[in-house]
């Protein structure tokens, strides 16, 4: 077995100096405390810094704990800021894949609706950020579901609701189905949620591989899926490369 | 056969984009990093034209990389930027004479008040189209010359140059003091107070009214041509358009018929009309300005209402109050509350602009009651967008003589639902944003495109607009109404705040 990561013991150790005394402290003093090159030093509270567990004054560069640090039971992303950050990429996913655009983000069991773009046809569309869908039903409440194992526990425990033929209501085929996400990487309903509708849906994921919510495209089951109701190629890899964009520019895989 | 590109870059105030997009307009690769701001005086508003170069550098290149595509296979560079921005450099050395003096800083108040004093000062609007403001290049470039020692030497022996953004990154990029090319465009130099606006050539009766040697100024050309081909940063790109940002932006929302409209939302805000070939002077405090200029064609009208603050009241809350961590959790912090308990911001930062125009204006807070939280102030600062939004529609409308029935909009404040909404209320018509809320980007792209025959003609540009989100209005009346005649209210009383300095 592998033996303790150094950089993260140096990372708890820095976290810890800062939590004591004055809380502000510059790269020089930490590096000192704790003996370390002050280069080494930087580049870990870099690191803490990118994802916010440091805050750096930029009068003084000095640095103390991050806000992130106190709400870490909580979302850490703003799902305000999840959509101001990803609307570049969700508008050109409508403009490629010709169907609307969804992200969403879990609330109290159910897929919070924080982004809709509508699809591109110029048909009369109402805007519907802010509302609720199933977890179980949708393929961005499965993609959300397969990497949140309290998340998919709960709503496992809870029944599952039938609202369509297709619907999964039975908890070890959603447990099958939730496998099937994280082993493609990608989600889909057809006509789960609803009849004649089909959903194509991929992880957004913030530093670390955290993944923070779920982009993906719906639309009329026929253009989404072939006869056996298969999603389309194509537009899975316009979804899943969309997913990507948004992850890389919120600090994912660098 | 390969895949063909076209890239833009908007030089913006807040941040410096590079976008490439593809033949359908979508969106291939994007790369941006946000450039620091100074403020060093009460009013002052600088940047460092050299950081934002050295931000082009790296943006481009990274651009090109994260999609795998080579430089060969960019079809064309169009370059959009903050207008009205003035730097002035030393053309053998390459390096600016200070900071960039920034579109809302209002250091120039007083000498434009000498200027007004003038007894020729009347002839000034009808020979640019523009009142004297602090807002505009020509003060601040005269401020230049008559603050930095040597400098008016310097710039009648043409040893400094003169530009906006744009012109300073194409020196730049086509080889900056090696053979880089000193040029503006059209709707940039129709920002300047300097270019007259019916012949589109530098006025040599405005450039003696401002003591502005003619040396220095850059050759004007239309919004698209021969721009050179860069030598810096990623070689051999075609730059075949250069616009200012807000005529970018009705570019790319294909605002090309007469009476077609659309308000971008950044650091300030923009609602722009364009008028065809006409040129059509305000009665209602609006701006005559140049639509676009396509090469070869005349150029394109356009009535403009300028906001001066509302994305940066955003960034004040942020940096300089410190109530949010990032300008989007402004909307999260207003949701904490349901209306604005009496509370108004009227952001007068750089005076008022459109359609006030009182340069001497300074911010206020008004309605203060114990019962006010943060919540509420993070209201107030989106409301003030909505009703400045609505003070240059009210002005559009009654100089055009046309009720307009709905607002196109585009730009990083659209990301705000409950801003968007708010407008919808405030102005009670629906508002629609296209598919690419980077407008900015993807007109200087179309421009840029449509020069080299990428794209062959405008009809075909707007084939590609699609509505991609639309608020209704749902304010009542007599709401709307009430709450308009508090935030008059309130943008009257910062009027006549900022007293010149008396003489000692
Ligand atoms: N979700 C949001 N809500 C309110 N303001 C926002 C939001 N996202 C960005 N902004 C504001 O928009 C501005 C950035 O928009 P952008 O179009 O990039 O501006 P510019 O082109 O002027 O640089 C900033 O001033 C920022 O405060
Ligand atoms: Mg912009």
């Amino acid at each position: 077995m592998p033996g303790p990561v150094q950089a993260i013991e140096r990372a708890a150790a820095i976290l810890r100096l800062l939590a004591r005394g004055s809380g502000r402290l510059g790269v020089g003093e930490i590096a000192a405390s704790l003996d370390l090159a002050k280069g080494t030093a930087h580049g870990i509270l870099r690191t803490l810094h990118g994802v916010g567990f440091v805050e750096q004054d930029t009068a003084t560069g000095k640095y103390q704990l991050g806000a992130a640090l106190l709400h870490l039971g909580t979302s850490y992303l703003d799902v305000n800021e999840l959509r101001s950050r990803a609307t570049n990429w969700a508008d050109a996913l409508a403009a490629r894949s010709g169907e609307a655009v969804r992200i969403g983000t879990p609330l109290e069991g159910n897929v919070l609706v924080v982004h809709h773009v509508f699809r591109p046809d110029d048909t009369l569309q109402t805007l519907d950020v802010g509302s609720l869908l199933p977890l179980h039903a949708t393929a961005l409440g499965k993609v959300l579901l397969a990497y949140d194992t309290d998340l998919a526990a709960s709503a496992q425990q809870a029944d599952l609701p039938s609202l369509t033929r297709r619907t999964i209501v039975n908890s070890s085929a959603l447990s099958r189905a939730l496998a099937q996400v994280r082993e493609h990487g990608w989600a889909a309903d057809a006509e789960e949620y609803m009849p004649g509708e089909a959903g194509i849906a991929a992880p957004i994921r913030s530093y670390g591989g955290l993944v923070v919510g779920a982009i993906g495209i719906t639309g009329a089951v026929e253009r989404l899926c072939d006869g056996r109701l298969r999603p389309r190629p194509e537009l899975v890899t316009h979804v899943r490369s969309a997913a990507r964009a948004v992850s890389r520019d919120l600090g994912a895989g660098r | 056969m390969t895949q063909r590109y076209v890239m833009s870059i908007d030089q913006g105030t807040t941040s410096t984009r590079c976008m490439l997009f593809d033949q359908g307009a979508r969106l291939v690769s994007v790369a941006q990093r946000e450039q620091q701001q100074y403020f060093p005086q009460p009013g002052w508003v600088e940047q460092d034209a050299v950081e934002i170069w050295r931000n082009v550098d790296r943006i481009v290149p990274r651009a090109l990389a994260d999609a795998g595509i080579a430089a060969e296979q960019v079809m064309a560079l169009g370059i959009a930027n903050q207008r009205e921005t003035t730097v002035v450099w030393d053309r053998r050395t390459g390096t600016p004479v200070g900071r960039a003096i920034v579109w809302q800083d209002v250091r120039t108040e007083e000498l434009v008040r000498e200027f007004e004093r003038k007894p020729d000062a009347g002839t000034v609007r009808e020979r640019c189209g523009l009142p004297l403001a602090t807002y505009f290049a020509a003060p601040r470039l005269r401020w230049l010359l008559d603050t930095v020692p040597g400098l008016r030497e310097r710039a009648e022996r043409g040893d400094v140059l003169f530009g906006t953004m744009e012109t300073w990154l194409i020196w730049n990029l086509t080889g900056g003091a090696d053979g880089g090319v000193h040029v503006t465009d059209v709707t940039n130099a129709s920002r300047t107070l300097l270019m007259n606006i019916a012949t589109l050539s530098w006025d040599d009766e405005l450039l003696s009214f401002f003591d502005i040697p003619k040396r220095m100024l850059p050759e004007i050309q239309p919004s698209t041509a021969d721009f050179g081909r860069t030598k810096r940063v990623v070689p051999g790109l075609r730059i075949a358009a250069a616009l200012g940002d807000q005529h970018a932006a009705l570019f790319g929302q294909t605002c090309f018929a007469r009476g077609e409209t659309k308000c971008t939302y950044g650091t300030g805000s923009f609602l722009l009309m364009n008028t065809g070939r006409d040129l059509v002077q305000s009665t209602h405090g609006l701006l005559t300005t140049i639509g676009y200029q396509l090469g070869g064609e005349p150029a394109v009208y356009a009535l403009e209402g300028p906001i001066a603050v509302t994305g940066s009241l955003v960034q004040w809350f942020r940096d300089s109050l410190g109530l949010i961590g990032s300008a989007p959790e402004i909307e999260t912090l207003a949701k904490t509350v349901d209306d604005n308990g009496g509370c108004y911001i009227v952001p007068a930062f750089s005076g008022l602009f459109a359609p006030h125009w009182h340069s001497e204006a300074r911010g206020l807070i008004v309605g203060l009651t114990s019962y006010i939280t943060k919540g509420h102030l993070a209201r107030a600062v989106l409301e003030a967008t909505g009703w400045q939004t609505r003070e240059v529609v009210d002005a559009m409308n009654a100089d055009s003589g046309l009720e307009a029935s709905t607002l196109r909009v585009d730009g990083g404040m659209t990301a705000d639902h409950l801003l968007m909404q708010f407008i919808a209320d405030v102005l009670d018509v629906p508002v629609m944003r296209p598919i690419v809320a980077e407008t900015v980007s993807l007109g200087a792209a179309y421009a840029a495109g449509l020069g080299v025959g990428f794209w062959p003609d405008l009809e075909g540009l707007r084939r590609n607009w699609h509505l991609a989100a639309r608020w209704l209005p749902k304010l009542d009346a007599t709401r709307r109404a009430e709450e308009y005649a508090n935030w008059r209210r309130a943008v009257e009383l910062t009027f006549g705040w900022a007293q010149p300095r008396q003489p000692v």
